[in-house]
């Protein structure tokens, strides 16, 4: 299983995190300092694997982004390599063309998709579409409540004066 | 509405936040808004609630404590609008984890939620749930998680077969709830619901055996066919991934069928012709195939055995192990290292290409190839494979040099097929990286000598030869110098020449010369020094001509501050001046080491040696520019090892190889048992094989020779240090000759007594967890300072992390505090500091101190505070 997923910049900064194993939060802190010091030092035609305290971290970079998930020994590092880049496709559908901004400041929105796409630290789904279309089917139940808040408001505001 | 609410949008934060150039600039707007956010908090203010926690969750990104918003959490989620239950469930799962008390509050909401009418609710409740819950909500919550298992959307059930796999990792006692459930998901066409169904049969197999049969018995031949639809299906642009439909549901159906027929023959053979046409039919060129073939591989691995099948699997793992793919070939030889158990002779056959990768420029490769090359090595195949490393440690980079030489050692100690060819590859290591050697390493190695009477010539002129060419690697150095002085004269006199040996002439001004360099080449490390010492006094009475040059090179360290050294250079001086007779029965060659015991204690110091050595390793890359501590910390610990065991003579040989005890520090000490026999002077003695008469005139001529001892002996009075030695003569176990030797030094050692020893050792601390005695001294000529040697004991069976000692004393005292000689302390052992102090008022007050110590258990701080007013006085 993936016991978590970290998002780090080259310069360390963290993106996104995800911690589907319970980690406090100072092991958190620990971690993620540990883990950035050892895969952002390595170079680009290295393996993307790291052994780290019996489990195993599979990373890739994209542009500015180091996309990093942690797995057990056991479990496939190839197909983890498939799972990221199927996070970054679906990412890029999204935003249209990712970049590390988009992250930022949308930071919400990458973990909505993550959380279409990975549950307990399993895979739920492999369909881009599919994971699309979860997406903006909630995003678009968020647009509705907040032109009827607004819309409500509008007539208490009205109504009040 | 309150003032601060109405602040900036989160957007706005976050450029704010950007926008920071320093750190403390970037802590001022964090601390800005975490203040508007918790006085929003407490006015409970519900139109920004939302957007406040999606602050929060970016601020808990950048590390700050968040933990004031977590009941913001429980109360959006509690709340009935979408918008608010999903950034509230998101900011559960981002600040909270399973072992927070708040979680249990939000089972009542999460159980609304997995009956409400919207499927987009009950997905966000299942998903939380799934990430983040703990062994009772699990409990609670498994019959409306069974429930939507059969949901009308697919994209609940899924995400409801997922949740179920959190729900039997914590309860496994619920996995028979879920079974048949489970079954009936594998029937689906959905691949959502179909990955994660397997999946969730997957981790039930795990749990409960129960399962496995079931599954085994009814699901092995549909998910067959499942596969084998899957490998014949036509494209698919949604799930196609370069060119292979959803390797993922590949992966997972080959993983499930591994479990299933794993020490089942049916299963296995059910599942051969998929198996043989996955590993045939699927492309390698990209990397979703190879994932694929590397799953298909470890299924063939596991399941019950075909030939055939095999040959096709490790075929493909020879590919893999060519590719030009670093991340292929690190897969490859994790799975060749699983085929190990199953199939050693075919993985045997890939050693060439796997040594080659023991020599790759990744590092992640190196250590996976050489742990396999590690598995590989056998009786019959350890010379060819150790020859290939040691020829790459050469080329190695200084960091793998490490593991690496660890490795070898390991790799020849076990399968050496004879002591000659043991010698020899040691050799070569300790030349070529015998700075990377742990000490348990090179002890094995005089040990072994010391056991093979016919090698003990071609041992010594071997080192000899080394030594010549390689003097700059520690431990290499160390065991040519013990050598040198137990062998010297087969070195000199080529005694028990072999045939394959070159003849060396060298004389015995040359074998002098290499023990001087080594001396001078390693002046900063204090138990090269000690050996040095012994081994010239050893060589004094093998080499009489040299005689004289000896003494001075001896003489040199009269004035050494370490006192270990001074002593034995004055005492060993004495016995070249004044006591010729007895000399040679002094040095005698020791007695054949037993291995045995040796190899006991080793096996019962292994875990501190190792951490000792990973220890030294982090503070010296190089091991070469010791400091001072770190050789004296090796021997504490090695003492300290004596400890717990029985210190019977015969087992103290570590010490007696050692020779010198360099610990003053461990000696006077009060957390230890006075040791027998670790005292070089003893061990010498203690051959105790000489005849009593010739003790008797050496009593005499010492007794004689009191008056003449005086002048060296008044220095060491004032250090105290004959103490130990004290301690030991006056033991009525030991053999005649010590008795009489030290006898001679009797009426010195009365005085020592009469006077008490100068400064007493003080238990300047002590709690049910730590003890810290401190041992004093003085530098000569200068009374005012006074150098403490703090000893902290671990009395409890915890390892003590982070130890940290800290120490204030008022105006009139300066305090200098070496670094400890470890920051970690194992349990019932022993670590030490040393400090200096210096009284300005020296003579009208007296020393006084408060301590704090700081250490780790389990990661938990611990704070030990003590004022230290007992001192002895006239410090």
């Amino acid at each position: 299983m993936i016991h978590f997923v970290l998002l780090i910049s080259r310069q360390g900064k963290v993106r996104l995190t995800k911690w589907y194993s319970p980690y406090s939060q100072k092991e958190r802190t620990k971690v993620i300092r540990e883990l950035s010091g050892l895969i952002l030092t390595r170079g680009p035609k290295l393996c993307n694997f790291v052994e780290w305290r019996g489990l195993r971290v599979v990373y890739k970079r994209y542009a500015s982004l180091y996309f990093c998930m942690c797995i057990d020994e056991d479990d496939n590092e190839l197909e983890i390599l498939e799972i990221i880049h199927h996070y970054v496709e679906v990412l890029d559908r999204y935003f249209g063309s990712v970049c590390e901004l988009d992250l930022i400041y949308n930071f919400h929105k990458a973990y909505f998709i993550l959380d279409e796409l990975l549950l307990a630290g399993e895979l739920q789904e492999s369909g881009k579409k599919t994971v699309a279309r979860l997406v903006s089917a909630q995003d678009s139940l968020v647009e509705t409540a907040k032109e009827q808040a607004s819309s409500i408001s509008n007539i208490i505001a009205q109504a009040t004066k | 509405m309150n003032p601060f609410s109405s602040g900036t949008r989160l957007r706005d934060m976050i450029r704010a936040i950007r926008s920071c150039k320093t750190a403390a600039e970037e802590r001022a707007v964090v601390r800005k808004e975490c203040a508007a956010i918790r006085a929003a908090i407490s006015e409970n203010d519900q139109d920004y609630r939302h957007r406040n926690l999606a602050k929060l969750m970016f601020i808990h990104m950048l590390g700050y404590p968040t933990h004031f918003g977590q009941m913001e959490c429980l109360k959006l989620i509690a709340s009935s609008g979408f918008p608010e239950k999903r950034i509230g469930y998101l900011g559960l799962m981002l600040l909270l984890d399973e072992r927070q008390e708040v979680l249990m509050l939000v089972t009542n909401s999460l159980k609304q939620d997995l009956n409400h009418s919207n499927q987009y609710i009950i997905g966000l409740a299942l998903c939380a749930l799934g990430n983040i819950c703990s062994a009772e909500m699990a409990r609670d919550l498994a019959p409306e998680v069974e429930r939507l298992l059969q949901f009308r959307d697919p994209n609940i059930r899924k995400k409801a077969a997922l949740c179920s796999i959190r729900i039997i990792k914590k309860v496994p006692d619920l996995a028979e709830n879920f079974i048949n459930t489970s079954a009936s998901l594998l029937r689906e066409k959905h691949h959502g619901v179909l990955i994660t169904g397997v999946q969730l049969c997957t981790d039930l197999c795990k749990v409960s055996s129960e399962a496995l049969e079931y599954f085994r018995e009814k699901c092995t031949e549909s998910l067959v066919k499942t596969l084998r639809d899957m490998a014949n299906s036509p494209y698919a642009p949604e799930y196609d991934v370069a060119g292979i439909t959803d390797p993922f549901l590949h992966i997972r159906l080959l993983k499930l069928l591994r479990i299933l027929g794993h020490g089942d023959d049916d299963a296995s053979d059910c599942m051969n012709d998929i198996l043989a046409q996955v590993a045939t039919k699927i492309e390698s060129n990209k990397n979703a195939g190879n994932a694929i073939l590397y799953e298909c591989v470890g299924t063939i691995m596991s399941i019950e055995d075909n030939g055939g099948l095999r040959v096709l699997a490790i075929n493909i793992l020879g590919r893999f192990l060519s590719n030009r793919d670093n991340n292929i070939r690190y897969v490859a030889l994790n799975m060749l290292m699983r085929a190990m158990a199953v199939d050693a002779p075919a993985v045997q056959r890939h050693r060439a290409t796997i040594l080659e990768c023991v020599k790759d420029s990744d590092a992640s490769i190196r250590k996976k190839a050489l742990d396999l090359v590690y598995l590989l090595v056998s009786e019959s195949n350890v010379k060819p494979l150790t020859k290939e490393l040691i020829e790459y440690l050469e080329a190695s980079d200084q960091e793998f040099k490490g593991v690496l030489t660890a490795k070898i050692c390991s790799l020849v100690e076990k399968f050496a097929p004879e002591k000659i060819w043991y010698i020899d590859q040691m050799l070569k290591v300790l030349s070529e990286a015998g700075n990377f050697v742990k000490d348990e390493v090179w002890h094995a190695l005089i040990v072994v000598i010391s056991n093979a009477s016919d090698l003990h010539g071609y041992s010594v002129r071997a080192l000899y030869r080394t030594f010549q060419t390689s003097a700059e690697q520690e431990s290499l150095v160390r065991v040519a110098v013990w050598c040198i002085g137990e062998y010297g004269d087969m070195l000199v006199n080529n005694v028990g020449m072999l045939d394959i040996e070159e003849p060396i002439t060298v004389t015995e001004s040359d074998a002098v010369d290499a023990v001087e360099v080594a001396i001078k080449h390693h002046a900063s490390d204090l138990t090269t020094k000690a050996m040095v010492l012994i081994a010239l006094l050893k060589l004094s009475s093998r080499f009489p001509s040299c005689s004289e040059r000896i003494k001075d090179i001896i003489l040199q360290n009269k004035r050494s501050f370490v006192l270990e050294l001074q002593q034995r250079s004055i005492e060993f001086n004495c016995i070249l001046q004044k006591h010729q007779n007895i000399r040679s029965a002094l040095v005698e060659r020791m007695p054949v080491l037993d291995e045995a015991t040796f190899s006991g204690r080793r096996a019962g110091s292994l875990p501190t040696s190792v951490s000792i050595s990973t220890g030294a390793a982090r503070n010296l890359p190089n091991g070469i520019a010791k400091p001072a501590a770190a050789p004296v910390a090796d021997l504490l610990d090695l003492s300290s090892d004596d400890a717990p065991a029985p210190s019977s003579s015969g087992g103290d040989f570590l010490q007696d190889l050692l020779g010198v005890d360099l610990s003053p520090v461990s000696a006077p000490s009060t957390s230890q048992p006075p040791k027998g026999g670790t005292d070089v002077l003893l061990d010498l003695l203690s051959i105790g094989t000489s005849p009593p008469e010739q003790s008797n005139s050496s009593a005499s001529d010492i007794l004689c020779s009191i008056q003449d001892n005086n002048a060296p002996l008044a220095s060491l009075n004032d250090l105290t240090s004959l103490s130990p030695l004290s301690a030991n003569a006056t033991s009525p176990a030991s053999p005649a000759p010590v008795m009489d030797l030290l006898d001679g030094f009797g009426p010195n050692l009365q005085k020592n007594e009469e006077n008490g020893p100068d400064y007493p050792s003080l238990v300047a601390y002590e709690s049910s967890s730590l003890r810290m005695t401190f041992n004093f001294s003085k530098q000569p000529g200068n009374p005012q300072t006074t150098l403490i040697q703090a000893t902290f004991t671990n009395l409890s069976p915890n390892v003590y992390n982070d130890f940290l000692f800290q120490a204030a004393v008022p105006k009139f005292l300066q305090l200098h505090l070496d670094p400890a000689c470890s920051n970690t302390l194992p349990a019932n052992r022993s670590i030490s500091q040393s400090m200096k102090l210096t009284n300005s008022q020296h003579g009208k007050k007296s020393l006084v101190m408060r301590t704090r110590i700081a250490y780790k258990i389990n990661d938990n701080d611990v704070l030990e505070e003590g004022q230290v007013n007992n001192f002895p006085g006239g410090l």
